[in-house]
């Protein structure tokens, strides 16, 4: 039989507001433990939360984003569960009236699909703090710092039905909420997380089978392996005439499967109620007329426009436009230096190399678009040549601020040599060092042209202009 | 002079007039507290040194001009569900065991700013829940006008000790009638001020949407005196209200000509002792003779009050209590394997049986099946109360009532009967389920010489015109100075 996998996404993104959602302590990721925190967000008797209001405008920024109708009278619920990361027993959330609704994100996965993800709801909430567990044994240790990071939830429709397409919506959220600037979107560090609701049926089928839930999945690598083996399991388990049972399953990465955590049966009550101690929150025309004039251009308009007006390729655009900080650089680099065309160069050829082999990460690219586009009309003159350009773009890029091209580039010597008469002598040289090769060349072996020029640089430290090279050199083979 | 007599305001006079010190004011408050303490057991604790230092503080601050409020150098209580930082604030619970905040409940600051001395923290039922105080860890507190009576709940020690004494004047918190009934079962004048007028920073909540910190003093003055320093908007609690709000002492003029007052008829059937009724009518009448309009009113929904009620504070007080678990402070049962009983044991052992009851009750309401049989229609009735009492005050400016349909009853009578004392909250609990303000004062004595209260309830905001006719009442009365004698 054939199977169509249906899955569901609910994801987590906690906000990047400087302070927390019910109080005045940092936001910040890792410190020493429950040292950002304070007695609002550790819940001691007697304290009170009192709504960020900056939580309710990056929220509502988000749902605009997600093309989802934005609540105007909105209330928070408690969520009550125990458990010693959840300081009060009970998580502020909302339930019966999240800020935003019926959304949509359209995807485009590499293969070619493109459909539009229905998005439920998205609501705000606070983030528990953690455990540690002693590697000594029986002590458990909760650490704070992470309480009450506010929190948006994005629960989708079931409407992926592969793993590709989540990858492709996960892909646009984290995006989108890059472009925002509202989230950090870090997997890894748990700014992002998504559990997969995840059921399977015969193809043609118009009913849904019976979903499990999987949580703690902590990349982009390891939801497609967790869809694999759950989808797999369901259907082997249907296969031998046996049924899906309803439950929460942990994704263990390491051994490639998942595991029950808990069934339906024993599935917590959570009793919300609406939570007494924030008042209801009206969200203003005003104010979602403000935070829709001010989204930004996303990705997506951002790749349609470089294409359309700088004739870059589609591949490329996709890359620049990868991350914000990226197509930031490229934009202001381009209006100062007006070529397009080089800037993408050298991103793609130096910033791209740096990304992928040295770990360098976009937000944290130090260099100015100023010194960029100074560094470009510089290789442009022919000051210097472009395999010297490397060298000193590489100084550039990892260079601290006071950095100064133009004194680099005449402190190291590195201009660029157009002097016919030396490029002349270093050839001549260079045929009296390798008589073998002038005798190959004399037979018919044109291809040994390569060594030459390649020697000639070399001898001239990388500094020669190709092009005067080649005419130069042209001319003394003749003479051979 | 006998300070212990004295009002806060009369006590703050004194001491501007340089009558006597402020550590005088203090020094006679522990006296009394050492006098009659053992019979009443009011305190849960004492803060002798520090309010003896405090007083030093605060009289060089009046000495030198600094200070003037007409608080400064006031002593006062507080009831142990106020925190008070680097104070032990225990909710009368095993549960919270010793813990100590580091931080004070927003009244508390206000209150200091103001130059008022913080005596002690005043015993209360466990947690707010309870109308006779006998559910207190630290033991039952005693009624003194005669200690086989209780003092009402669950401030009972906020007005046992303002009766006989031991208290100049006290913070008190009121979620169903906690300020009212037991000022009405110890002769005292109590108030619960409109939900949102005062912080709820600071005070370990029972029901949220029904917790409202208040004032137990000798008179209306001094309740107006200390709402004044209390009230106001926090950005430390969303739920404050931030409006204009106007000055409460300066406000009273005595003055209630053609002020209208309803006399609802069903607070007068036949579950009110006859005394009571009485009492409450003569000060119907007393009211009429200083020229206000009193009428008889309906109040249709009263027997939907309590299971209303019970509904909403039990499901809020279930979830407001999870945070005791025995895993960041306070008591952790000695006795458990692994977290699940580490959590049973630490709040069986932790919680009175009084506590654990509620919370089963709220747990039960709010449950996946249940929650719209009873937390929503709560709710429900909740909205259709403040409707009508919205429409009462179209017609009305107070609504007059007693505040209980017996005086205070025998110790032990109370908590054997539970039904029967959940039902005597039926004149209280409106004002909390409606957001009113709520007035109760002294109007007499049964024929046992315990005494009976006078409930006042107004609009929302409308403290000036509720606590104005308590205290016009008070002008033409006697009954707010008598005062008990220990025994």
């Amino acid at each position: 039989m054939n199977w169509e996998i249906v899955m569901g996404l609910e994801v987590h993104v906690e906000l990047s507001t400087k302070t927390k959602i019910f109080c005045s302590c940092t936001t910040e990721f890792g410190g020493a433990p429950n040292t950002h925190c304070c007695p609002v967000c550790t819940g001691m008797p007697g304290t009170l939360p009192v709504l960020n209001e900056k939580v309710l405008e990056y929220a509502v920024k988000a749902g605009i984003a997600l093309n989802c109708d934005i609540t105007r009278y909105n209330k928070f619920d408690r969520k009550n569960y125990f458990y010693p990361d959840l300081p009060k027993a009970y998580q502020i959330s909302q339930l019966y009236l999240p800020f935003a609704r019926d959304g949509h994100v359209d995807i485009t996965t590499p293969s070619g699909v493109s459909k539009s993800i229905r998005i439920h709801e998205i609501h705000m909430e606070e983030d528990a703090g953690k455990l540690i567990h002693s590697p000594y044994g029986d002590a458990t240790f909760p650490d704070y710092n992470r309480c009450g990071v506010p929190l948006i939830e994005i629960v989708s429709e079931p409407d992926f039905r592969s793993a590709e397409e989540v990858v492709a919506y996960l892909a646009k959220l984290k995006s989108s909420f890059e472009y925002l600037g509202i989230s950090d979107v870090k997997m890894e560090e748990g700014s992002m997380r998504a559990d997969v609701n995840l059921s399977v049926r015969p193809y043609g089928s118009s009913e849904f089978g019976t979903r499990t839930e999987m949580k703690n999945i902590n990349s982009f690598k390891a939801i497609e392996r967790a869809i694999a083996f759950e989808s797999q399991r369901q259907i082997e388990l249907l296969e031998s005439g046996g049924t899906v049972v309803q439950e929460t399953r942990r994704w263990d990465d390491n051994k490639g499967k998942s595991l029950a955590m808990r069934s339906k049966e024993n599935a917590q009550d959570y009793r919300y109620f609406p939570e007494p101690d924030i008042p209801p929150i009206s969200i203003s025309e005003e104010m979602i007329k403000e935070l829709t004039d001010a989204q930004p251009e996303f990705a997506h308009e951002k790749l349609e426009r470089y294409v359309a007006d700088f004739g870059m390729a589609k591949a490329d655009a996709e890359i620049i436009t990868s991350s914000k900080h990226l197509a930031s650089l490229f934009e202001k680099t381009t209006e100062l230096c007006g070529n397009p065309k080089e800037t993408v160069y050298w991103i793609l050829s130096q910033i791209m190399y740096f990304m992928n082999e040295r770990g360098v990460l976009p937000e944290n690219i130090t260099l100015s678009p100023e010194k960029f586009a100074r560094f470009i009309g510089i290789v442009l003159s022919d000051r210097i040549n472009r395999q010297t350009g490397k060298t000193v773009f590489e100084a550039m890029f990892f260079a601290d601020g006071d950095f100064d091209v133009e004194k680099y580039i005449v402190e190291n010597n590195l201009e660029q040599v157009d002097d016919t008469d030396l490029i002349r002598e270093t050839i001549k040289s260079v045929f009296a060092a390798n008589p073998k090769t002038v005798e190959q060349y004399k037979a018919g072996q044109t291809k040994v042209t390569g060594f030459f020029v390649g020697q000639t640089m070399k001898a001239l430290k990388g500094k020669a202009k190709p092009d005067t090279v080649n005419k130069v050199l042209t001319e003394e083979l003749k003479n051979l | 002079m006998e300070i212990t007599t004295m009002t806060a305001l009369e006590i703050a006079r004194a001491i501007k007039n340089k009558e006597i010190t402020c550590a005088d004011a203090v020094n006679a408050v522990l006296n009394a507290i050492d006098a009659t303490d053992g019979k009443i057991n009011a305190y849960i604790t004492v803060c002798r040194e520090q309010a003896l230092q405090k007083a030093e503080e605060i009289q060089n601050k009046i000495d030198s001009g600094e200070l003037t409020s007409p608080l400064a150098g006031v002593p006062i209580s507080i009831k142990d569900n106020i925190c008070t930082k680097g104070v032990k604030t225990s909710c009368a619970s095993k549960i919270l065991g010793d813990f100590s905040p580091v931080y004070n409940a927003t009244v508390v600051e206000k209150l200091e700013a103001a130059g008022a001395i913080v005596i002690g923290k005043l015993n209360m039922d466990e947690f707010a829940m309870g109308s006779t105080s006998e559910t207190s860890f630290y033991g039952a507190t005693l009624n003194p006008w005669d200690t086989s009576k209780v003092p009402g709940g669950s401030s009972g020690g906020s007005a046992a000790a303002v009766a006989s004494g031991e208290a100049v004047c006290a913070l008190g918190s009121d979620t169903g009638g906690s300020i009212r009934q037991p000022a009405s079962y110890c002769g005292v004048t109590g108030f619960k001020p409109t939900y949102g007028t005062v912080s709820r920073f600071g005070l370990i909540a029972y029901a949220s949407s029904l917790d409202q910190i208040g004032p137990v003093a000798k008179d209306v003055a001094d309740c107006a005196a200390i709402m004044d320093v209390i009230r106001g908007k926090d950005v430390a609690d969303g739920t404050s209200l931030d409006v204009e709000y106007p000055e409460y002492l300066t406000s009273l003029t005595g003055d209630i000509k053609g002020m209208k007052i309803g006399v609802p008829t069903e607070c007068f059937n036949e579950g009110l002792d006859p005394q009571v009724s009485a009492k409450v009518k003569e000060a119907a009448e007393v009211l009429r003779s200083l020229g206000a309009v009193v009428e008889e009113i309906s109040l249709p929904f009263l027997d939907y009050v309590i299971p209303a009620y019970y509904i909403i504070a039990a499901a809020e007080a279930s979830s407001n209590l999870s945070r005791f678990d025995g895993v960041k402070y306070g008591f952790r049962s000695s006795n458990y394997d692994g977290l699940t009983d580490l959590y049973n044991a630490t709040r069986s052992e932790g919680f009175g049986d009084e506590v654990k009851k509620r919370i089963l009750l709220g747990t039960f309401v709010l449950s996946s099946g249940y929650y719209d049989a009873y937390y929503r229609k709560a709710l429900k009735v909740k909205s259709i109360i403040k409707d009508h009492f919205d429409r009462i005050f179209a017609d009305y400016d107070l609504i007059l009532s007693p505040v209980t349909p017996t005086t205070a009853p025998e110790i032990g009578k109370s908590l054997s009967d539970p039904l029967k004392m959940y039902l005597s909250d039926v004149y209280t609990v409106s004002a909390n389920i409606a957001g009113l303000p709520g007035l109760s004062v002294p109007c007499g004595f049964d024929n046992n010489g315990m005494p009976v209260g006078l409930q006042l309830l107004g609009q929302r905001l409308s403290e000036t015109t509720v606590l104005n006719a308590g205290y016009a009442y008070q002008q033409a009365t006697e009954f707010h100075k008598a005062r008990p004698e220990v025994k």
